[in-house]
């Protein structure tokens, strides 16, 4: 009993403070209903390249509203504030009136991102403008407009499906989050904490007082796998045709390049897209919006040659003594099928087979290993099943079997099919990034790396808070000896007198490659032109793939360029151009670490004297500095060699 | 059946007080959702109406039966309610990050408010039962400790802990008053201390901030302290004599959080001013003493525990809410009885002052 009339007691001893003693602070303060809450933005992490180039900031947007509480007269204000902006007076009174009615204090937006010289101005005659307001927002700046656009992705405003969810915690409506790319898939290091103040307003809306203020919590730091020069560099040979390129170290599966062409404009999407330009996006038949390195499925054509000679080798229908005779042609059942060479290749083994991409050698390969087994080591190797990338969207693929067949059309296998499917064509369907690991994996003697896009997350103010590590994602089942043959036939493809892809070679580099020409239509029987009257659409796609150098490979590509008719003219020196670069930039740094690792090695072998020691230092480092200005192209196979096998 | 004696000592002044509080609750509800913007919360104030019939068809099956009768049935209440606590966490309505709502057709129940009733009547019956073999000790608590744990870890993960909270009061206060031995009850003190400091250092620092944001809002600006701001403006700025009806403007300008559930009080007095809240106080401790009359006028251990634990739990809540809006509290989700919008919460309530008056009505019928 006691305890109850002593707590009430305290009740009203509250109630007395608050509404007797302290009734006039207290009144003031409501009648301007002037205590409200600021939110306060966190600045997104920003996102840089490989090599620390920054690819995506923030910068300062000032925007535009009004709070109808504090405007008045507010036709007036409107008009006036509409002598500054391009807007009319009565857009910005419709504006408004949508909002009417609506909680009178709550900033209602009238124009985003007015630039320095209107705000210049609005600040001038802040005066004669009661309840207008500019805030500054950050907006996210993309510095190289296109240039990676679908790997770093954009931003967009967050819509109800997505606030309900619960994976955005703090998110409000209007909030940009992260909506394609590294900026979707990374959202949760970009974005950030909200933070927020209160403040104490006057009449005409001015914060008086700032009564209590929580911090925003920047966003981390984003540093990508990928080398922003050699992205510009894919871009700029794609030139704007439908394509892809992706290329990957075949060491830790790193993403160097991924480029999906053509491209579209990023800031355009973080200041608000207008329907216009988003349907122009939409229906542009080079289908800029979609990343055709992982969505886009292509018929892998002959660079599926290299998963039916590992089938063949691996299962003993052939050996490096297999030799068929190519006429130009195969025939099978009551079918014919051509090789691409009309005039035949003659007699030719497997490594052969390889660097002049016989068809008819493949086609009895093919026939010996029946479709399943074909379609085992396909998927074995990795094809017909999504690589795991930390990007949306990325597609599966299709490697057919005659169970699959019967599935999904009802019609059991026929022998025949298999042919085609040996050689690429068919049912098959690969993306240009699951080609780029396999050409890694078969570079690095069978391992394959997860593809990765993300190399570091730094925080704000600059320390590492995460490294990502490569993670092997198969091993082929593949021999060794099996390896060595693919991969000799392989270097053959560009090095050897009649390979398909001798357009590639580089001074200086050995490179390895396959081409492939994939057929969007198939030909007409009794057709036999090699080049017939057809629209720009129905052309073939071009594939290479390739990796260098050829032993301790520095680089694996894969391109497509859709409707570009030959691997080998349209495709092969897109990769050759990319490798070159590619190495011609990294060299000073292999060369560095290789002075680095022979520095280790002499000192691990060197007596503990300190004199010594300094002098096998010196003489190490002087002749590879000398050396590298001299030995720019040559001799750098053995050099590469020597690096990893020191490491 | 019916005694013409029942209705002799049937309780009016209890109704009486249950009605005037229930007019204010509905009055003020009134003010609170009509100000301010059109919205589909605006009909509230109906819904409550049919909630207060439904509450009064409540409380007066409350009293009909004989209370004894409670008796045997208390576990199988209590093991409904709980059932229902369960079901939330599973099927409940997810409503800005907690799970407390279970969807019945057109209305929406709140278990965590129900299972107050189900626990008091198996506390009062459990303890009725001791108390006639002698003290509690701590072997007698064992039982108490574990019907509400229960619960309480239910709702902790819906989660709710001001609510779960506020069950450990109702029990602990019902305990206390059941005369538990000094003994045991220094045993228990002894334990705490040294419990909470080691729960205290094994905690993550997240969970710290967190039990630290719950005692003092300040420390959330931007949330929790900010309602608190919002509610002393409105409560201070109704002075002696308040603003006057459908005159408050922090409420009109939806400057109040929740203001027709947990903030109701501050609606109410920046209205009716110091005067009016006073006298809100006042009615509250009068339904208090009148229910503390009740349970000292039974004659069977059931029956005063039964009642006694209904007005703890009235107690608890005004004193919470009232002390929270004015920012002496946490800031936790406990409706003020009567007043607060909630379906749930005003049946819990009734049904409770249904057994008082049940109490009261048989307290000179023969065993």
């Amino acid at each position: 009993m006691f305890c109850i009339m002593a707590a009430f007691a305290v009740l009203v001893a509250r109630l007395f403070y608050l509404q007797i003693i302290e009734r006039q602070e207290y009144n003031r303060l409501s009648e301007n209903n002037c205590i409200r809450l600021q939110s306060i933005d966190p600045p997104r992490g920003m996102i840089f390249d490989r090599y620390g180039k920054l690819l995506v900031e923030n910068r300062p947007s000032f925007d535009l509203s009004i709070i109808l509480k504090d405007a008045k007269p507010l036709d007036q204000t409107l008009y006036r504030v509409s002598d500054f902006l391009e807007s009319t007076p009565q857009e910005l009174i419709t504006k408004v009136k949508r909002k009417n009615g609506f909680q009178s204090y709550k900033p209602i937006p009238l124009h985003q991102d007015i630039g320095r010289d209107v705000l210049a101005m609005i600040e001038v005659n802040k005066f004669d403008l009661p309840g207008i307001e500019v805030n500054v927002r950050p907006l996210r700046h993309y510095i190289q407009r296109g240039v990676s656009a679908h790997i770093i992705g954009y931003l967009s405003e967050i819509d109800p499906k997505e606030l309900k969810s619960g994976a955005y915690t703090d998110a409000r409506p209007g909030d940009f989050i992260g909506k394609f790319g590294a900026e979707k898939t990374f959202d949760g290091f970009l974005r950030g904490k909200r933070g927020g103040r209160q403040v104490e307003v006057n009449a005409t809306g001015q914060v008086v007082r700032v009564l209590n203020t929580v911090e925003a919590q920047p966003g981390n730091n984003i540093y990508l796998t990928i080398d922003q020069q050699l992205q510009e560099k894919a871009e700029t040979l794609l030139g704007g045709l439908a394509g892809a390129v992706v290329a990957i170290k075949p060491s830790t599966g790193e993403v160097l390049v991924l480029t999906s062409s053509p491209s579209f404009d990023q800031n355009a999407f973080a200041s608000g897209l207008s329907l216009k330009q988003w349907r122009t996006l939409q229906f542009n038949p080079f289908r800029p919006m979609e990343n055709k390195a992982i969505q886009g499925e292509y018929a892998p054509a002959s660079t599926y040659k290299i998963i039916t000679a590992i089938a063949g080798l691996e299962e003993g229908v052939i050996d490096t003594s297999t030799t068929f005779y190519c006429p130009g042609f195969y025939e099978y059942g009551d079918r014919v099928f051509r090789c691409w060479k009309k005039g035949g290749h003659g007699t030719v083994d497997v490594f052969r087979a390889l660097a002049e991409s016989c068809d008819v050698f493949f086609y009895q390969v093919g026939q010996k290993l029946g479709v399943d087994r074909l379609a085992w080591h396909a998927k074995a190797s990795g094809l017909g099943a999504a690589t795991g990338i930390d990007l949306d969207h990325e597609a599966h693929g299709l490697i057919p079997t005659a169970a699959w067949k019967k599935q999904r059309t009802g019609v059991p296998w026929q022998r025949g099919e298999t042919l085609s499917v040996a050689i690429g064509q068919g049912y098959n369907l690969v993306t240009p990034l699951q080609m780029a690991v396999l050409a890694a994996a078969v570079a690095n003697d069978g391992v394959a790396y997860k593809p990765l896009i993300l190399k570091s997350i730094e925080s704000a103010d600059g320390k590492i808070v995460f490294r990502n590590e490569k993670q092997v994602l198969r091993k082929l089942p593949t021999s060794r000896r099996t390896m060595d043959i693919v991969k000799r036939g392989l270097w053959e493809v560009v090095h050897s007198e009649r390979g398909t892809a001798r357009i590639a070679r580089v001074h200086g580099i050995n490179i390895s490659g396959k081409t492939g020409t994939a057929q969007v239509i198939g030909r007409r029987k009794g057709d036999t032109s090699r080049k017939i009257e057809r629209a720009p659409h129905q052309e073939a796609h071009a594939w290479f793939v390739a990796y260098a150098p050829s032993e301790d490979s520095k680089i694996a590509v894969s391109v497509v360029v859709e409707n570009g008719e030959h691997g080998s003219s349209a495709a092969a020196p897109i990769a050759r151009e990319i490798i070159k670069t590619y190495l011609q930039r990294e060299k000073p740094r292999i060369l560095t670490e290789d002075a680095n690792a022979t520095d280790r090695l002499i000192s691990l072998n060197s007596k503990p004297n300190p004199d010594k020691l300094e002098k096998t230092n010196n003489k190490s480092q002087i002749p590879n500095n000398k050396q590298y200005p001299m030995t720019k192209n040559t001799n750098s196979k053995q050099r590469f060699g020597i690096d990893l096998s020191n490491h | 059946m019916f005694d013409r004696r029942l209705v002799q000592h049937f309780d009016w002044g209890l109704l009486g007080l249950t009605l005037l509080l229930g007019a204010i609750g509905i009055i003020t509800l009134y003010s609170a959702v009509t100000a301010g913007a059109p919205t589909p919360e605006k009909l509230l104030y109906i819904k409550q109406i049919i909630w207060f019939g439904l509450g009064l068809t409540a409380m007066i099956a409350a009293f009909l039966f004989d209370y004894k009768k409670l008796d045997q049935l208390s576990f199988f209440i209590y093991a409904f309610c709980v059932l229902l606590l369960i079901c939330v966490l599973f099927f409940g309505k997810l409503v800005s990050g907690s799970r407390r709502w279970l969807m019945l057709g057109p209305f929406t129940i709140q278990p965590s408010e129900l299972i107050k009733i189900g626990l008091i009547i198996v506390l009062a019956r459990y303890y009725a039962k001791v108390a006639n073999t002698g003290g509690v000790g701590l072997r007698e608590l064992i039982i108490p400790v574990i019907l509400t744990a229960l619960p309480f870890i239910l709702i902790v993960k819906q989660p709710d802990l001001g609510t779960a909270l506020l069950l450990v009061l109702i029990v602990g206060s019902v305990t206390l008053f059941v005369k538990i031995g000094k003994r045991t009850l220094a045993c228990i003190i002894a334990v705490g201390m040294v419990t909470i400091p080691l729960v205290w250092f094994f905690l993550k620092g997240y969970q710290k901030g967190r039990i630290l944001t719950f005692l003092d809002p300040d420390r959330d600006p931007l949330g929790a302290g900010y309602h608190i701001i919002q509610s002393k403006i409105a409560i201070g700025s109704g002075m002696i004599t308040g603003k006057g009806f459908l005159k408050g403007t922090q409420n009109a300008l939806s400057f109040l959080p929740e203001q027709h559930t947990d903030f109701i009080f501050s609606v109410l007095a920046e209205e009716w001013g110091f005067v009016g809240s006073v006298g809100l106080i006042i009615l509250f401790l009068m339904l208090i003493i009148w229910g503390l009359n009740i349970a000292y006028g039974c004659r069977d251990n059931f029956g005063i525990a039964l009642s006694f634990g209904v007005i703890v739990m009235i107690f608890w809540q005004v004193f919470i809410n009232i002390g929270m809006v004015m920012g002496l509290m946490p800031v936790v989700g406990i409706p003020l009885p009567l007043i607060s919008y909630g379906g749930s919460s005003l049946m819990t309530i009734m049904i409770g002052l249904g057994l008082l008056m049940n109490v009261r009505m048989r307290r000179f019928l023969p065993e």
